[in-house]
């Protein structure tokens, strides 16, 4: 990991040996660009890059290679999610040239949610290659200069290269193994689901350490601050894939009235404080969804502020 | 056309159980209507969709499938799919426009004479509360 | 076989709207196995369209035939002499049926009772699931038998997503994970190492993406 790949804020920091800190921010439904902004004003400085989603749940928002584009010029760092569900191989190696064109540096890869949840149940879902085969085709076009056939690209464009990792979904004793296909396919750094589950995800990371996964890539922690104990009950029951024990559940409802938030983050807090001196975890990506103003508070308490600045910044393709 | 509307009812018995109720209602002197039609059937999972339908288009008021109680089928389970058929027949005339009460299943053993009588009463009953069968009203 | 269901009775009664004698055709294919289009079938539509239309004041004169069947060309012949004695011929053999009558009688028109669904088999009595997708390349000896291009919602070829949860997809908890079921089985048969390998994309030329299908037997094609 001597040479950057891309050059983006995010890769310079991880390969600087920092403690990472992504964001995340969902792009309007609509196209409510002042709003937009002012979340990315919440966010800007607190964090390394900050995820646009794409269409994420399946439901129609603004898109996230506009967000990004967005975001470029309003001085942060974007990571650039793709979802498989809506675009064949032809739309993504297009979109994918033109985020580089406007200044994307980190793209993360994902098979998306199945359309079923979103707002057009009725749509014709794509799914032309998944997201192990969009890591390597995004590889493919960066390191080999070459589109997904083979021919030539003049200029490749040059990213850092995400992907998604859920450490509790079923099959439990597959999921490393799928995180070292990913990392195989070209991964640069992975950001997990949201962990809740402190004794599976240290499992998983042993795991990984082990294998010798954590050498080759960079793994940020996944953590969303619970709300209210509302929000844990429905991720407990009816989040395909999200693993809640409940002793949380429990912390949060023994909580004072009025402070079921601020349990939600002092939870978040103390796994970031073990993330940190935890084996193989390069950073923390935060979720905080619909809450982006808290970010820099969470930030500040976690003791990630100020966040490190890395010499030329981001470069901009002419 | 200021004659007492009197219903057409077809009643599709099985001879171990209806049938034989029946029998009993007629040596214990039961009275029950004249208006339903006894068809016997070796067991209610011979009767079929296609018969129910038969029935319908044909211009019966209403039909019914009289079978074992549930459990004591001498097949088994003639009884339970004749009752899935029923329920089958019950979403057709749904479809159809026609009212779903008119078709039905019940469940009794040989012993029951005098329930035999009242399934009969009350399925006309609910006929001729019902009134003709639409397909019947059709004809005219 | 070729899955189908009977489409509503209120879709086929406004095709034949204005007709005043049809033929329902079945087929004794993939639709009698699946109960959708075979004998009992073509009568209890036949009977259903003509009580609806009796009660209407309008009846309607339905005719009952089964061919061997629809998609065969040997087996249409059959319905030749009478087929313009309609006004109308409702197929309800899956969509090839339909498709090979009007093409066989240009003159004649031929309405759909059934939407076909899927290739499948009867799990249960009474319960039909999807095996396979009709994607022209097999994949199925690479996953122990289980296709992940059909019965994986996303058709991943890398599965499990996030999504899977207990042995069931994301999208229904009456939809099983394929990939878990994948997963399991080359567990459970030591051949763990077959999934390590990234499967790369498919090749989707000989799906139906790559245009209308056409297959070729060159030793059965005969001259003339």
């Amino acid at each position: 990991m001597d040479d950057f790949k891309s050059g983006s804020n995010l890769e310079k920091v991880l390969k600087a040996g920092h403690f990472a800190l992504t964001g995340e921010c969902g792009p309007p439904r609509g196209a409510n660009v002042a709003h937009l902004k002012e979340k990315f004003g919440h966010l800007k400085g607190m964090v390394d890059a900050v995820n646009l989603t794409d269409n994420q749940t399946a439901v129609v928002r603004l898109s996230s290679w506009a967000a990004s584009a967005i975001m470029v010029q309003e001085g942060l760092e974007p990571n650039f999610q793709m979802v498989c569900r809506d675009r064949n191989r032809l739309a993504m190696q297009s979109d994918i040239l033109g985020v580089y064109s406007l200044g994307v540096r980190n793209m993360l890869c994902l098979s998306g949610d199945h359309q079923k949840f979103g707002n057009h149940p009725q749509a014709k879902n794509v799914y032309d290659i998944d997201s192990m085969q969009l890591i390597s085709l995004v590889r493919k076009m960066r390191d080999e200069g070459q589109f997904f056939n083979g021919e030539p690209i003049d200029e490749s464009p040059k990213l850092f290269i995400g992907a998604a990792a859920n450490p509790f979904a079923e099959p439990f004793d597959f999921r490393v193994y799928r995180l070292a296909k990913k990392i195989a396919a070209g991964a640069d750094f992975i950001q997990t689901q949201c962990i809740y589950n402190m004794d599976r995800f240290r499992k998983f990371m042993s795991q990984a350490v082990d294998m010798g996964l954590t050498e080759k890539c960079f793994i940020l922690a996944g953590v969303t601050p619970m709300k209210t104990v509302g929000m844990a009950n429905y991720m407990a029951k009816s989040v395909p894939g999200m693993d809640v024990p409940e002793s949380l559940i429990k912390r949060l409802k023994g909580a004072e009235k009025g402070k079921v938030a601020e349990e939600g983050i002092r939870f978040c807090l103390e796994q970031i404080e073990e993330f940190k001196t935890m084996k193989g975890v390069a950073g923390v990506h935060l979720m905080a969804i619909e809450w982006e103003h808290r970010v820099p508070e969470i930030a500040e308490r976690a003791g990630l502020l100020p966040r490190p600045v890395m010499a030329a910044g981001l470069e901009v393709n002419k | 056309m200021s004659e007492v509307y009197e219903p057409t009812l077809i009643a599709f018995c099985c001879k171990y159980c209806a049938y034989a109720a029946a029998d009993l209602a007629g040596s214990m002197r039961l009275s029950y209507p004249s208006n339903v039609k006894i068809t016997q059937v070796p067991c209610t999972g011979r009767v079929d969709i296609i018969h129910l339908l038969k029935a319908i288009e044909n211009s019966a008021d209403g039909v019914y499938v009289a079978g074992c109680m549930e459990g004591d089928c001498h097949f088994v389970s003639g009884n339970l799919k004749a009752r899935k058929r029923v329920e089958y027949v019950k979403k057709t005339l749904t479809e159809l426009g026609i009212e779903p009460e008119r078709v039905e299943m019940f469940n009794l053993s040989s012993a029951m004479g005098p329930r035999f009588a009242e399934i009969a009463i009350d399925m006309t009953d609910r006929i001729k509360k019902l009134g003709p069968s639409p397909v019947k009203r059709g004809d005219t | 076989m070729i899955v189908a269901d009977r489409k509503p009775l209120n879709e086929i009664l406004d095709m034949v709207k204005r007709c005043n004698r049809i033929l329902v055709v079945g087929c004794k294919g993939c639709v009698t196995v699946c109960n959708v289009g075979g004998l009992k079938e073509v009568q209890i539509l036949a009977t259903s369209l003509k009580i609806a239309r009796k009660i209407g004041g309008f009846p309607l004169v339905v005719d009952e035939m089964v061919l061997e069947r629809q998609c065969d060309t040997e087996y249409i012949a059959i319905i030749k002499e009478t087929v313009t004695d309609y006004d109308a011929v409702v197929s309800m053999a899956c969509g090839v049926g339909p498709q090979f009558l009007s093409e066989a009688y240009p003159e004649q028109k031929f309405y759909p009772a059934v939407n076909t669904t899927f290739f499948g088999g009867a799990v249960s009595h009474g319960i039909w699931e999807e095996r396979c997708a009709g994607c022209g390349t097999c994949v199925i000896h690479y996953f122990d038998g289980l296709c992940p291009v059909a019965r994986c919602s996303k058709s991943l070829l890398n599965g499990p997503c996030g999504g899977s949860d207990h042995g069931k997809c994301e999208i229904s908890r009456e939809v099983d994970c394929i990939w878990d079921k994948i997963v399991r089985k080359k567990v459970e048969q030591g051949r763990l190492d077959d999934l390590l390998d990234v499967v790369p994309a498919k090749n989707w030329q000989s799906a139906r993406d790559g245009g209308p299908r056409r297959s070729r037997r060159e030793e059965l094609i005969q001259n003339g």
